[in-house]
């Protein structure tokens, strides 16, 4: 268990004043907001409002994981500026790299090799295995170097000075990401071994440190190249950087512009061209390696201590490099640039068969040496410094601190968890390392207007968190248009978030019903099997339809099918319509059946069984009888049951009409049944 | 041929891609096309260069990706998009305006060059009158046809500026997509699994025919007719089935095909040789469905990358073939699917299909053009 950080880092939170006012906080899954109280500092005064050294009162940020709150922007919501007495609200966000319109590549792109990740198969066999998650390493990195040359092409193309320094930046950290990581998957993901740990190493500096191919055109392009001011600058480089071949080549332009050189420089190129290197293969072991090369450096040796390069300066300090001479090296400084540039030259030239555990000894004093006491290191040194100490967490919590994005440790520890580096490892909030990351990368995506969705997939992959995470996010995703909704719902229905799907398909209902869209309201309820609300819309059909005396929206209940069954008045709605369908296609009998089975079946509402019984007078004054002498009864009875258990029985008869209805349908219901008796009789009769 | 198709982060999702038209006697291979985008704080309307052809450039580099000639912003979602002819297209937003933009070819800028505000609304309960999300637009120069979540059909005409005709009310639900059947009659799906017909010179405001889902009303979100046979029609729904319907007979498809695990965004029969057809879908995958019996029938320009013979109306060919999307069982041994991108995870919301050439556009903010669809 990872022990609290004692001393959280600061957040300034630009336009909050915590020496005048006191603030209070409010925690949100991706943002907090830090809002300006009534209540004035006890002590404070006016006159230290705009004080900017830190004072011991200023309220600190702490990030659950203390390493998170370095990352945080603020911006302001709400009044403020003149207004000093109204509070302000600020929305402290904790990824600001997100909203960088470049790097939403980045998020895109490694989302899909992401996604490769999780399905990739754990169970091949460790060198497949390893070769898998070299290549998916790899695939990263690509992505990172993509976005940095759009990104480098956005700051040369740009004239806006501000915007050209905003990328400017970018590259860098996305430059330092890339160095980070790349020296990571040679130490932790491909866990390369003595010998070939060395050539990794020194194909890691070649790639990342000063860039020499445009200082060896100018050369080559010159004249008499040897005669130009950066020859030996650009020789020493290929030295240091162990690229024998480049330099023996650039050497040889010196031999014949300089005849009188020519013993001494066959001498040097035969060294440089018989260095031994340690070979990828499997072709020599590292005992041999050591001979032959303790056979080499006692050559050189030799040739120094006969004063063979005595003339020529500059191929005597080409000599004690080639020896591993610190001083003859570190004498080059200017030309390495950087602290882990020496050490692998070091390493090249003095322990070129070095083990992993061994690194962290020449690491930390390469970097002593190096800085000489001079500067003391930058936080990019100590990242590196932790790297090649194996200090895998560590490397991961300095990233955390002070890269302003989590898209680089939540997926280089995901990364570095498939390759089974961090398995015993949990935090003192819960979840392990890599879970709290994701979900801190994926809250972030989440706060976005449009990477929302690539978030849902971080979460999936968060076996204890993710799921409530994703509950709580996606609830706030603004439903703009049906198509959105539908694809927030899909996302729900997937994962059987059956609370999420009612809540979407409600709000969604409602929307529909606000704007008189009826149709739609239906069938959202209906997406949602929500029969309350199916409920409510057919009301809402019913009451239409007694005030207009026709129905609205024909094209759906006539096709309702099988979600008619959803609620009972949805399907009474249904069959309803069906009554006024038979009615007016003069399938009278039919007609009749149906609607005393919608009283006696008590599928209708008894609020609507008036409505049905003056529906029933038209088919009661009809020439031919309809209703059976039974059917009759039944109606009669509907009415007593309806007249008789009607609570409103005082302003029931206090209306006018309404008595005048029920008296009119006891007429009619009377003379029907006059008429159908005199009918039955007939018939059976004859 | 996953090889032959090149892609591109654009930092904005993709609601719509559109091939433009090419000129009636081209024979070269579509070479720019049309993307909205949506939910970005800033959706735009943008033209591109499909790049070359996999040939070799002037200094031996290779143009394979797409690359942008110039975009526009526009206010809203891009719900749907359709060019009017070579220099206009016609862009639908979820705000309910319908947009005509220009794109000026000789200094490669776009403009507004008419817009209905407001051409599909709500009347809010509370008097206000708000925007509804235009959902889809189809154009047969100079008419265009669009729908919307009002459940409105407005037909307008690209040099007036009144709508032509408008049927408030038209559908009670949803209306998801629209297509011509024939000049006058036009094709909508909407929320409740129903495709209708409407003939326009009719002044009565509903449909001529409704054809609807069996069983639980799917909403249907996407339709496409066949270019030479009028009376087959493809439609794809929520539950990501691709249906086939013979609006000759019958008000039920003819056959129901399993297809995409969510909602298919898009169908498309390929314009000049419809044995072939596609579908994207929110599942993340995109499908080719393939009815020609034998690979040697194949027409010849398939072969060549759209040389010599291409968009010649192969309309014989197709009359024979044609009744494999109206045989029973079209899966059993006439058709030929595939799925063109096997590892996507976010949505493919659109697909546009010219000659030899595919393109579609994702919610993981990319672009794919395949130039060589029949490889």
């Amino acid at each position: 268990m990872d022990e609290p950080d004692t001393e959280p880092p600061l957040v300034v939170v630009p336009g909050a004043d915590p020496s005048a006012r006191q603030l209070c906080f409010a925690w949100g899954p991706a943002e907090v907001l830090v809002c300006e109280t009534l209540f004035g500092r006890a002590g404070g005064s006016r006159c230290r409002r705009r004080s900017r050294s830190p004072s011991p009162s200023r309220p600190r940020a702490e990030g659950r994981a203390g390493a998170a709150a370095r990352a945080l922007t603020g911006s302001v919501a709400g009044t403020g500026e003149g207004a000093p007495s109204s509070s302000r609200v600020f929305v402290v966000r904790r990824d600001q790299d997100i909203y960088i319109q470049t790097l939403r590549k980045l998020f895109n792109e490694s989302h899909g090799i992401f996604m490769g990740l999780q399905r990739s198969d754990e169970e091949l066999a460790g060198k497949s295995r390893k070769a898998q998650l070299v290549q998916v390493s790899k695939n990263y990195r690509s992505v990172i170097r993509a976005c940095m040359e759009d990104m480098h092409q956005a700051a040369v193309s740009t004239r806006d000075p501000a915007l050209q320094g905003q990328y400017s930046t970018q590259v860098s950290i996305l430059s330092a990401m890339e160095l980070i990581w790349n020296l990571c998957e040679i130490l932790f993901i491909e866990a390369a071994a003595a010998g070939p740990l060395l050539l990794r190493l020194l194909d890691w500096v070649r790639l990342h440190v000063c860039d020499v191919d445009s200082m060896v055109r100018e050369v080559l392009s010159s004249e008499s190249p040897s005669k130009h001011k950066l020859f030996w600058n650009v020789v020493d480089i290929f030295v240091l950087q162990g690229r024998m071949d480049e330099a023996r080549h650039l050497l040889s332009k010196e031999a014949s512009a300089n005849p009188t050189s020519m013993t001494m420089y066959k001498i040097l190129d035969d060294l440089m061209k018989k260095m031994p290197v340690p070979s990828l293969g499997n072709t020599q072991t590292l005992t041999e390696l050591e001979l032959k090369w303790q056979h080499w450096h006692e050559e050189c040796q030799r040739y120094l201590q006969d004063g063979t390069f005595a003339s020529n300066p500059h191929m005597e300090s080409i000599c004690k490099i080639l020896l591993g001479d610190e001083d003859a090296i570190l004498e080059k400084r200017e030309l390495m640039t950087t602290w882990y540039h020496f050490l692998v030259t070091r390493l090249l030239y003095s322990h070129p068969t070095v083990k992993p555990m061994e690194l962290r000894f020449y690491a930390q004093s390469s970097m002593d040496l190096f800085l000489g006491g001079e500067s003391s290191p930058e936080p990019l040194d100590m990242i590196l410094m932790a790297a090649f100490e194996f200090e895998i967490h560590q490397v991961i919590k300095e990233c955390s601190i002070v890269l302003s994005n989590w898209w680089f440790v939540a997926h280089l520890t995901d990364l570095l968890d498939h390759c089974k580096l961090l398995q015993s490892h949990n935090l003192y909030f819960g979840s392990n390392m890599r879970e709290f990351l994701l979900l801190e990368y994926a809250s972030g995506l989440f706060s976005h207007h449009s990477l929302w969705q690539l978030g849902v997939d971080y979460f999936d992959h968060c076996p204890e968190y993710g799921r409530v995470y994703l509950e709580l996010h996606i609830e706030r995703i603004p439903l703009s248009t049906e198509q959105k909704a539908l694809k927030v719902l899909r996302i729900c229905e997937q994962r059987q978030m059956h609370e999420q799907v009612r809540s979407i398909c409600k709000i969604m209902a409602m929307k529909a019903l606000r704007n008189n869209r009826l149709g739609s309201a239906l069938s959202w309820s209906i997406r949602a099997k929500d029969a309350a609300f199916a409920t409510l819309i057919s009301d809402r059909f019913l009451k239409d339809y007694c005030e207009r005396g026709c129905f609205s929206d024909l094209d759906l209940i006539d096709n309702l099918g099988p979600s008619m069954l959803l609620s009972d008045r949805l399907t009474f709605l249904g069959k309803y319509r069906e009554f006024h369908r038979l009615y007016g296609e003069q399938r009278f009998v039919e007609a009749a059946r149906l609607l005393l089975t919608l009283m006696t079946a008590h599928i209708a509402p008894c609020s609507f069984w008036m409505t049905l019984l003056t529906d029933a007078l038209p088919l009661l004054e009809q020439k031919e009888v309809i209703f059976s002498a039974e059917q009759t009864y039944e109606l009669m009875r509907c009415l007593e049951d309806l007249t008789a258990g009607n609570p409103d029985k005082q302003k029931f008869q206090d209306d006018d009409v309404e008595t005048t209805k029920v008296e009119m349908l006891r007429l009619a219901l009377a003379r029907n049944l006059a008429r159908v008796i005199v009918k039955e009789g007939t018939v059976e009769g004859s | 041929a996953m090889e032959d198709v090149s892609a591109k982060f654009v930092s904005q999702k993709i609601s719509r891609t559109r091939w433009r038209p090419l000129p009636a006697a081209a024979l070269q291979p579509p070479d720019l096309f049309a993307t909205g985008s949506w939910d970005n704080e800033d959706n735009r309307v943008s033209i591109w260069s499909a790049g070359d052809l996999g040939n070799a450039g002037l200094n031996g580099e290779y143009h394979g990706e797409p690359h942008l000639l110039c975009d526009i912003q526009h206010n809203g979602d891009v719900m749907d998009m359709q060019f009017l002819d070579q220099e206009r297209i016609v862009v639908a937003s979820s705000t309910g305006t319908v947009t005509v933009f220009r794109h000026h070819q000789n200094n490669q800028t776009l403009s507004a060059n008419h817009r209905w505000e407001k051409a599909h609304y709500h009347v809010d309960q509370d008097t206000s009158c708000g925007g509804a999300a235009c959902t889809g637009v189809v154009c047969n120069n100079p008419e265009i046809v669009t729908v919307g979540e009002d459940g409105r059909i407005n037909l307008f005409r690209a040099d007036q500026k009144d709508a032509v005709r408008t049927i408030d009310n038209a559908d009670s639900s949803t209306l998801h997509a629209v297509t011509f059947l024939r000049t006058t009659e036009i094709l909508t799906v909407n929320s409740i699994g129903q495709l209708k017909i409407w003939d326009l010179r009719h002044q009565r405001n509903e449909p001529s025919q409704i054809f609807s889902l069996a069983g639980d009303r799917v909403p249907l979100h996407c339709v496409d007719r066949h270019p030479n046979q009028q009376h087959i029609v493809a439609t794809g729904g929520q539950d990501g089935m691709l249906s086939i319907w013979d609006i000759r007979q019958g008000t039920m498809p003819v056959s129901l095909l399993n297809a995409h695990e969510a909602e298919m965004w898009e169908v498309h029969f390929h314009p000049s040789d419809p044995d072939h057809l596609f579908t994207c879908s929110e599942d993340g995958s995109l499908w080719h469905w393939d009815t020609s019996t034998n690979v040697s029938e194949k027409p010849s320009f398939l072969h060549q990358g759209g040389r010599s013979t291409a968009y010649l109306s192969h309309s014989t060919i197709n009359q024979s073939v044609v009744s494999a999307w109206l045989s029973n069982d079209p899966t059993k041994d006439r058709m030929e699917i595939t799925n063109l991108i096997p590892n996507q995870t976010l949505s493919v919301n659109s697909l546009d299909v010219l000659g030899p050439c595919l393109v579609y556009g994702t919610d993981a903010e990319a672009i794919y053009v395949n130039r060589q669809l029949f490889a």
